[in-house]
């Protein structure tokens, strides 16, 4: 029993010490965005890998999301007499939910596993301890990059998600099913609202920063995972750790800012 | 200990660290003063790379002090403590070049990041310091396609690129044949001579390092047994100094008390 109250209370001690200190490597590296100079090279490779690199897998999940709610929801409409509805579930489903949440896990998949890893063998390899021996704040060399381009990238890559979605949901509603071309456009257009690609931005937005938040936080504290983080294997434990740990928040947070901003 | 007025440059004071329920460091005092070499010598894992690594500031003492020019590692402020690393030159036991970028972006990397030179200047910079350090023809290539030694050089070559006024080297040698060893302490001399900088040296090479080094702390038991000039260390009446000189400089091969030696390790 007494084991056990220690267990809990460790497990709370180090929950809460993971947690400030995820709070103060947020807020540095935030800082490290804001303090000049300001440096594009970094900047736009970082772009590149985790957008521009994650176009093609977007463009393939959004096409199918899109044909396979054109799908389903034809089905539903029909058996109520409505497929004109078709266009608008479409799109507010893409806009509001599916598509900032399935592209941010496309993102943690294809570019937080990756920055968690490469963070971390760095931590390992004392080449986090070289920088900082050299007087070049890692938060600022290493992260700030990533930072930008994660805020960035996400609500552009969510909105290339919706647009192909929504001629994925076309291609299958008004194609193959042959609902009204018309319907399905005017049915969107007149259903999808500012705020809902409000809300489409703000969770993108706020996806972009806890994906890269995430993943650079576990790999920049490699040394200090419980679980061991030495080694090759300790590497790979924690960039699962990373990706599972991305993949719930973001579904957390994804439902907390719906009940905000609805 | 001998006079000596030149100027403290790092200072440790009682200084105590544990990890877990282990006591690495228990009460180091240290003193190294300025343009001098240190060189800190000691049995594997006793504890000279957490030394180091508090007078870099990457570790946080559990008790006693750090003084660099004055300043206390463990109580100033990121600010203060980058302003103290600007100083600094490090060769690190493994070296930790960034191993997805080329030689030359390795050692581009401090005048990119903390200067305002051009490309060209880095350029004409970096190419005079890959010269002096052999490593010509090196440039594109990654860390990974380098030997062990010229790995050593571009980390050399990387620390002294902004002429710091310290530099730590942890065992620049170990894992080298000789000729590449002394090769590196022939430039670790060159440089020194060039540019002036106080070294702080972690070394196994017994008793060759004694030739560079002006003093020699031996670290055993969690603690700077002595700080002595070379000459002195060696005629050190200290027990945990004369049993390293013993064993380090000592006849190797066919003396009876080292055979005896082998025979109990070998019998455990
Ligand atoms: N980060 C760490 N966590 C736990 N133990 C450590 C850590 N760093 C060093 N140690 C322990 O401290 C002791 C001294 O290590 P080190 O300073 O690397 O020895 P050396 O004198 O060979 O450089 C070793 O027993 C090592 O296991
Ligand atoms: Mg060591």
């Amino acid at each position: 029993m007494l084991k056990f109250m220690e267990r809990v209370g460790d497990d709370c001690l180090y929950f809460l010490e993971q947690a400030g200190r995820m709070g103060i490597f947020l807020f540095n590296c935030l800082l490290g965005i804001l303090r000049p100079p300001y440096k594009l090279g970094p900047t736009i490779r970082q772009l590149h890998f985790i957008g521009a690199r994650s176009i093609f897998v977007i463009l393939f999940t959004g096409a199918f999301t899109g044909m396979v709610l054109a799908l389903q929801g034809y089905y539903a409409l029909r058996k109520v007499g409505s497929e004109g509805f078709l266009g608008s579930a479409v799109g507010l489903s893409l806009i509001r939910e599916l598509g900032p949440v399935l592209t941010a896990l496309m993102v943690v998949g294809r570019a937080g596993s990756a920055i968690c890893a490469e963070i971390g063998i760095m931590r390992n390899s004392e080449q986090i301890d070289a920088l900082e021996c050299m007087a070049i704040d890692p938060h600022k060399y290493l992260m700030a990059p990533k930072f930008i381009a994660g805020i960035l990238s996400l609500p552009l890559l969510t909105f290339i998600f919706d647009v192909i979605g929504i001629f994925g949901g076309y291609v299958v509603g008004v194609g193959l099913f042959g609902v009204n071309e018309g319907a399905y456009f005017q049915g969107m257009y007149s259903s999808v609202d500012w705020p809902d690609i409000h809300m489409g931005i703000v969770k993108s937005l706020a996806f972009g920063l806890l994906i890269i938040w995430i993943a650079a936080a576990k790999g920049y504290f490699l040394h200090f995972e419980r679980s061991g983080g030495f080694g090759a294997e300790g590497v790979s434990r924690t960039t699962t750790n990373a990706v599972v740990l991305s993949s719930v928040t973001i579904l957390v947070w994804n439902y907390l800012i719906t009940a905000i901003l609805l | 200990m001998v006079e000596d007025n030149r100027k403290a440059i790092i200072e440790l004071i009682d200084l105590e660290k544990s990890f877990k329920q282990q006591k690495v460091l228990d009460g180091v005092n240290l003193t190294i003063r300025e343009g001098t070499t240190m060189v800190i010598v000691g049995a594997s894992g006793q504890g000279k790379s957490v030394l180091l690594k508090h007078m870099l500031g990457l570790l946080k003492p559990d008790r006693g002090r750090v003084l660099v020019f004055g300043r206390d590692l463990s109580t100033i402020g990121g600010k203060e403590l980058k302003e103290v690393r600007q100083e600094y030159g490090v060769l690190f036991q493994n070296v930790a070049l960034f191993d997805s970028m080329t030689v030359y972006d390795n050692v581009a990397l401090p005048l990119r990041e903390r200067t305002k030179s051009s490309e060209a200047e880095i350029r004409s910079r970096v190419e005079e310091k890959l010269a002096l350090m052999d490593l010509q023809g090196t440039e594109d290539k990654f860390p990974a396609q380098l030997s062990g030694g010229m790995k050593k050089r571009v980390g050399l070559a990387r620390a002294l690129m902004l002429n710091p006024k310290i530099v730590f080297f942890d065992e620049p040698t170990t894992g080298l044949d000789v000729s590449r060893s002394n090769e590196i302490y022939r430039l670790f001399y060159k440089t020194q001579a060039q540019l002036k900088y106080t070294a702080v040296i972690v070394s196994h090479d017994v008793p060759k390092i004694f030739k560079l080094a002006d003093y020699v702390a031996l670290v055993a038991g969690g603690k700077v047994q002595e700080c002595l000039t070379p000459e002195d260390f060696q005629l050190s009446q200290n027990p945990a100094i004369k049993a390293f000189v013993k064993e380090t400089m000592g006849p190797i091969y066919s003396s009876e008390e080292e055979e005896m030696g082998f025979y109990e390790t070998d019998q455990r």
